[in-house]
Order: structure tokens, then sequence, then C-alpha cells
């Protein structure tokens, strides 16, 4: 049977070690478990990070990849967690974890998420600088680089 | 039509959302930008340069041409940074 990801948008902080318990919780089949934990860089004098996003749109966009990775790989599970609103450096962004019975599929299938999800999830970063400006971080061409070798 | 806008689309134009009734003609994404456009200074100076905008209707990304009609909701934004 296919897993039921886990999705959650949310602004509050997220337990990396709870997450991973709880897809480990009541089974005996999973025999690996990889994890993507982005964090929000201090680069050029970055006092604070604004994560903007598509109430709703978000929700839907996150839980299609994430039923994408289980339809591509026999997991036995995945989360993803991203946060929005005011972060600082050092704080996490983002969350994706995945269970499988062997490794392949955890490190693979992670991979693929955060990298379909960099491209085709409804958020919009905004870097906060001491005595400068607030910019809107561009899209690079090398995310959508990465995601598309994703495609088929 | 409810018109949603994020991130520098929404400061350009000076609001998150708004409803809008345009004419009939206006049947696609690429002509409700450039109908919304005419609206004021801020409205043109968000859609100055079409291709760095991106948009969704009903919460689903849409290219140009896809179709638009009363009660949908269409949203305008950059192109997304998230991750």
């Amino acid at each position: 049977m296919r897993a039921t990801p886990r999705v959650l948008v949310q602004e509050a902080a997220f337990d990396l070690a709870a997450e991973t318990a709880r897809l480990q919780q009541g089974r005996t089949d999973v025999g690996g478990l990889a994890s993507f934990l982005g964090v929000c860089r201090g680069d050029g004098g970055l006092s604070a990070m604004v994560l903007e996003h598509y109430p709703g749109m978000t929700e839907r966009a996150l839980a299609r990849i994430a039923e994408e990775a289980c339809a591509r790989w026999p997991l036995t599970g995945c989360t993803v967690i991203h946060r929005h609103g005011r972060l600082v450096p050092g704080d996490p962004i983002v969350l994706v974890l995945t269970a499988s019975a062997h490794r392949t599929a955890a490190l693979e299938s992670c991979a693929f998420l955060i990298d379909w999800l960099k491209t085709k999830a409804p958020f919009w970063k905004r870097e906060e600088f001491a005595g400068r400006e607030a910019r809107w971080v561009e899209a690079k061409s090398e995310d959508d680089e990465a995601a598309a070798r994703w495609s088929r | 039509m409810k018109v949603l806008y994020f991130a520098w689309v929404r400061q350009k134009v000076g609001t998150a959302e708004e409803d809008v009734a345009p004419p009939p003609e206006v049947r696609d994404v690429a002509g409700l930008v450039r109908w919304l456009a005419g609206r004021g200074p801020g409205h043109a100076a968000a859609f100055a340069d079409p291709r760095q905008v991106r948009a969704a209707v009903n919460q689903e990304f849409a290219t140009p041409d896809a179709p638009v009609r009363p009660g949908d909701e269409v949203a305008f934004f950059p192109p997304v940074t998230g991750g």
C-alpha cells in the first residue's frame, strides 16, 4: 500500500527527532530514513528572511509533490514541513524526511522532493539586512535544472 | 473574479487581493494581465514585464493561454523561491 504523506505549512519550528520517530513508530519494515533540513544562511549581513506563501495552494502543491514521491519510490513514509514568516540565520526553514525498506529509495526520493519543492511550491523569500534595503530573492536557473533531472 | 498578488507583485500593485469584473473579451491569463495593467500606475508597474510574472488559476499554475472565467481565483506572483 502506498504511504500517505504528512505535509505541514507552519510558522512554528519543527522537531527532527520527533518527526523521525513518527515515521518509525509501530513498524519494523523501515530500513532507512533520509532527511534534508534547509537552514536560513546569514550571507552578506542578512539579518532576517521573511517567507511569504499562498495559503491553500501551498498545501495542495506540497501534497501533490509528496504523493508523486510516494508513487515513484516504495516509501513507508514521507514528511514535508515548510515554515513561513520571519526567520533568522540558523533557523530551520524546511524538512524533508523519507523512510523506506532500503536506502536508495529513501535517498533518491528525499533529493527529488527538495528539488521539486524549490520550483513547484508557491513560496517567496525576502531578505532583510541591517542598514540596507530588503530584497526579494530571485529564482535560480540551477534550481530549474535540478528539478528537470527528475522529469520523465 | 478574485485576483490575488504575492511578493513584489503585491507590493507594486499595492494590495494583496481585489475583486474585479473584467469585460467579456478577457478570456485568458494574458488578456487579464493586459486589462489589469490598465487599472492604475501600481498595476502597470507590476505587469511592466509580463515575463517576470507567473500565474495560477484556481490554485494551479497556469500559462498565459489558460482560460479565466467569472468566479475564478487568479493569482499573480514572481517565480517561486521556497525550499
